[in-house]
């Protein structure tokens, strides 16, 4: 003997330690330390809310009544589970990606956000559901009027009322408290999931105590079951085949369609692995969950045959004086029951708030008052309402049916009503053709021929459907006998029932699907939902022409740039006849669109993207632009190398460039003070050798003369030397100042040739010449010019190698501003081919013939001078002999003339 | 196949692994409801009274807990795969 406020203080103090639970772990989820909260150890025991009191009592009734067909309502969930790679793992993902909130919403976002699969959704869930609650209060009133017998204490009628709406009130406080503490866009509830995964826990535990102490307790282990197992009243297994697959198949289909399943697996989900877990983990949970089942029905039945089998778990451990393993199945069956009130009203409550409140205030509301936080408060508030109206909801419908009878059956009642939203749900996520006209063909047919044939005819003939109605169909139609279509009789309601509205659901489905054209926003959630796996990021919603024009223009700005996109744009406008910036979405447009962006990124990638928006096609915005900024930061980044490596090259070859003049001029110099020195060297070493001689004074007076006109030879040619080097120093620095004047070229070539050939000393050279030719008046250096004649005319005299050299120099007027050509061709053997080149250098000497002549300069400086004077002196190979050619502009002639 | 076994051919190898672990995780769903099945066709086959609550059970549960031991085993085999550990093939 417990006593009865021992019972009372269990209960609070129980509750307590759940309202702390959800607290404590609410505050963490705030704190973000949700490490062990989001566990694959919670999401599975999350799950086990598909395990309410009508399981946690039910089954071992169930086990009483039919034997093992019991084990088919886990079979179900456990097919989902294993697998979970098929449709379980593709909810979930979908579900994150599309921020899917409900079942419903599932359902409508896929459908084109379409409101009226919300609504048809909801209130199918809600029908579903209010009698799954009601059943919850139910048993959980009855345990306790058990428990409290056992303690001498007799509830009346009124007393089970009482708890009952004490229950759903405090449910209804927990709900409030936890399910709309905050609006998380996620619409998780780490402190509802926490809560609910500990009642898991206990409830399993409680039903495995019990188990233990049938099997370990009472009979003398395993085998001892076995055998009273065939001794019993359910040692025969005789399965209806139909009943058994169609079960499984229910209980598979409401696992994935009750509301609150899609909560606690979908919406709740805070991570994708934890499915792979679960996987084999709640398969687990629900073999232990139904392991003892038979067990305890068998030793009941033994124990007390005219029980209540529904009770077992309960009154066993009771009838065996067990009252702390009876308090224990209590909280069990209680943990059970609450759970899933608590899960199914945060589910249901959001698909109420979403679908029919929200839709509702916001038509009627004023436009202007839509403020993200009246909405917010609003949202708030109708979910609040909406959990106290489901309770309530709930409460009225216990009252209402009260006896065990009516609601015993309605479990497997309300699995068939909520797996009518399979077919769309299904088609939905694996297929793209399926349409929104299809899904609400399918809910609404397969919804009414489930109301017709399973639910109504469930009152067995007290409400709405008469007796005689049952009997004999409708106006005695006997082929809509609504337990008997088309004849149909002998099978298990049940299976004719789920077999019925299934079959015209997907036929209806899929005819509806075929037969309708999915709209803009059908289409695009189809490929999103369908393809959910290529393309996981969040999609941005958007529909209507212009939406997609403004896409187009973003990405196309990104790409183009936003001025020329803009432009685009606005032309692709006026020629439409528009005013504004955007332009219609044509055919045309989008062919010129699609050009304009080829020229940019490639014809296949702006194909892709332009029909990646228009077409629909599964790939969300945030893809689209991502592809866009990137394709333009690679392009602009490679543009940007591109210049940068040709300027480098640029840079590098004008590196080179210097380098390589560099070198040269380094080489040059290297070589020019080397020459220097040698050609001052040599001069200075006779005018010491000499001079010391002199001084040893032991000479004769012709050896003195001798001496001295050597060192005086030597001087001279030293002093012409740095005349020379002077002169191309000032030459070659720019800083000659020129004497212009007016001049005639015969005059300075006479001039010339009379320095050269009244020299002493020079071999006898004949210079051939035609005045006529020569008179050419023009303006010039005269002196320095005739520098460049006797220049040319010395070197004719010194290298010319024939018998009787001669030098003739013919005077050409080339027309077309080419100037006046005065050529000095003598009858030499000529400049080798190899030293063509180097002629004009400094001190380059071809041989050493003639060595006291100069120091190399002359060409050089004959160079530079006519440089100076605007004109040019150049070798001519082709000519016979040596022959130089200097250009005087002619330009300068004529202004002389 | 002389060649040495190199990098690429070991990671080819590896997606090819975790491509019929996957299948292998799809097909179980199947396996199950084969199992599942079974002894309907056993016990209606029979044409007898029908089968025997404890024995069927046993084999049930049997079938059930092996159901549950091969999904977690493939699970598991696929998370090394997953994880991107070095190792090729099942754990030991």
């Amino acid at each position: 003997m417990i006593g009865f406020d021992v019972l009372v203080g269990v209960c609070l103090g129980y509750v307590a330690i759940l309202f702390a639970v959800a607290f404590a772990a609410e505050q963490r989820a705030q704190r973000a330390e949700v490490n062990w909260l989001r566990s694959p150890l919670i999401y599975t025991l999350s799950l086990s809310i598909y395990c309410t009191a009508w399981t946690f009592y039910g089954a071992v009734g169930y086990a009483v009544r039919s034997g093992l067909e019991f084990v088919t309502i886990y079979l179900g969930p456990t097919l989902v589970m294993i697998g979970w790679w098929w449709v379980v793992r593709k909810l979930v993902r979908i579900g994150r990606t599309q921020r899917i909130t409900s079942i419903a919403d599932l359902i409508s976002s896929r459908y084109g956000k379409s409101n009226l699969l919300g609504v048809v959704v909801t209130v199918l869930a809600v029908v579903g559901t209010t009698p799954y609650i009601a059943l919850q209060l139910q048993s959980v009133t009855l345990s306790f009027a058990v428990l409290a017998a056992d303690e001498g204490t007799t509830l009346n009628p009124e007393d089970l009322q009482t708890t009952a709406l004490i229950v759903a009130a405090g449910l209804a406080f927990f709900t409030i408290l936890f399910g709309t503490r905050r609006l998380d866009t996620n619409e998780r509830h780490p402190g509802v999931v926490t809560a609910i995964a500990l009642e898991a826990a206990v409830k399993l535990i409680a039903l495995l105590a019990v188990g233990i102490f049938v099997v370990w307790g009472v009979a003398s282990g395993p085998a001892d079951i076995l055998a009273r197992t065939e001794a019993s009243r359910i040692a025969a297994w005789q399965p209806d085949g139909a009943r058994w697959a169609t079960l499984i198949f229910l209980a598979a289909a409401a696992f994935l369609c009750l509301p609150r399943m899609f909560q606690v697996m979908v919406v709740e989900n805070a991570d994708e692995r934890h499915v792979a877990v679960a996987s084999w983990a709640f398969p687990g949970y629900l073999f232990l969950m139904s392991l003892f089942v038979v067990p305890i029905a068998v030793v009941g039945l033994q124990t007390l045959p005219e029980g209540n089998p529904d009770l077992y778990v309960l009154t066993l451990p009771l009838a065996l004086g067990e009252e702390r393993l009876a308090l224990l199945a209590f909280l069990g069956g209680f943990s059970s029951a609450t759970s899933m009130v608590i899960v199914a009203a945060i589910a249901l409550s959001t698909m109420v708030s979403n679908h029919i409140v929200m839709p509702i205030w916001l038509r009627a509301g004023d436009p202007g008052a839509v403020v993200s936080g009246d909405v917010r408060q609003v949202v708030m508030v109708s979910r609040r309402v909406s959990i106290g109206a489901i309770l309530a909801l709930g409460y009225l419908y216990f009252l209402f049916t009260g006896g065990t009878g009516a609601l015993a059956a309605i479990g497997l009642i309300a699995f068939a009503g909520l797996a009518q939203v399979l077919p769309a749900m299904l088609g939905g996520i694996f297929w793209r053709g399926a349409t929104r006209v299809g899904a609400a063909a399918g809910l609404i047919l397969g919804f009414s021929v489930w109301a017709y044939t399973l639910f109504l005819p469930s009152f067995g003939g007290t409400f709405i459907m008469s007796e005689t109605f049952l009997a004999q169909g409708p106006f005695g139609i006997a082929a809509l006998r609504p337990q008997a279509l088309l004849g149909m009789e002998g099978i298990d309601p049940l299976v004719h029932a789920v077999l019925w509205s299934i079959l015209l659901n997907t036929a209806a489905f899929i005819v509806g699907s075929l037969f309708s054209f999915p709209r803009p926003l059908e289409r695009l959630q189809g490929a999103q939902f369908v393809n959910v796996f290529e393309h996981s990021a969040n999609p941005r919603g958007w529909s209507g022409g212009a939406a997609e024009a403004e896409d187009l223009l973003i990405m196309s700005q990104r790409i183009l740039g936003s001025k020329e996109a803009q432009a685009l744009f606005r032309t692709a406008a006026a020629v439409q006849g528009k005013s504004g910036d955007y332009a219609d979405i044509t055919p045309e447009f989008l062919e010129t669109l699609e050009r304009e962006l080829a020229s940019s990124v490639g014809a296949a990638t702006a194909h892709a993207m332009i029909s990646q928006i228009v077409g629909g096609s599964a790939v969300s915005m945030e893809d689209l632009l991502a592809v866009a900024d990137e394709t333009a930061q690679i392009m602009e980044y490679s543009l940007r190398l591109q210049e940068q490596s040709q300027e480098l090259e640029r840079t590098a070859t004008q590196l080179r460039e210097a380098n390589e003049k560099l070198t040269a001029l380094s080489i040059q110099k290297d070589a020019f003070l080397s020459q220097i020195s040698h050609e001052l060297r040599t001069p200075m070493t006779s005018i010491r050798a000499f001079s010391e001689i002199l001084m040893a004074g032991s000479t004769q007076e012709a050896e003195q003369s001798r001496f001295s006109s050597i060192i005086h030879d030597e001087a001279k040619r030293l002093t012409r030397l740095l005349d020379d080097l002077l002169d191309l120093s000032v030459l070659e620095n720019g800083q000659v100042t020129l004497n212009w004047q007016d001049a005639d070229l015969h005059d300075i070539l006479e001039r010339a040739v009379a320095a050269t050939t009244s020299m002493e000393g020079q071999p006898r050279l004949n210079v051939l010449r035609d005045p006529d030719a020569e008179s050419i008046a023009f303006t010039t250096d005269a002196d320095r010019l005739s520098q460049v004649f006797i220049n040319l005319i010395t070197n004719a005299q010194k290298y010319c190698t024939a018998e009787a050299p001669e030098l003739r120099i013919s005077v050409t007027q080339a027309g077309d501003g080419g100037g006046v050509h005065v050529d000095f061709v003598d009858n030499g053997a000529g400049i080798p081919r190899e030293s063509e080149a180097v002629i004009f250098e400094k001190f380059s000497r071809l041989s050493d013939k003639s060595q006291a002549g100069g120091a190399g300069l002359g060409l050089a400086i004959c160079r530079e001078i006519m440089g100076k004077l605007g004109g040019s002196i150049s070798y001519q190979p082709s000519e016979a002999g040596t022959a130089f050619r200097v250009i005087l502009p002619q330009r300068e002639a004529q202004a002389a003339e | 196949m002389s060649r040495p076994p190199q990098p690429p051919v070991y990671l080819e190898r590896r997606s090819y692994r975790r491509r019929r672990l996957i299948d292998a995780i799809r097909l179980l769903p199947f396996l199950g409801f084969i199992l599942f099945l079974l002894p309907l066709l056993a016990i209606n086959g029979s044409d007898a009274t029908g089968g025997s609550t404890a024995w069927g059970g046993l084999y049930l549960f049997a079938a059930w807990a092996g159901l549950i031991a091969l999904s977690a085993g493939l699970v598991r085999w696929l998370s090394h795969f997953d994880d991107d550990e070095p190792e090729e093939g099942p754990p030991q």
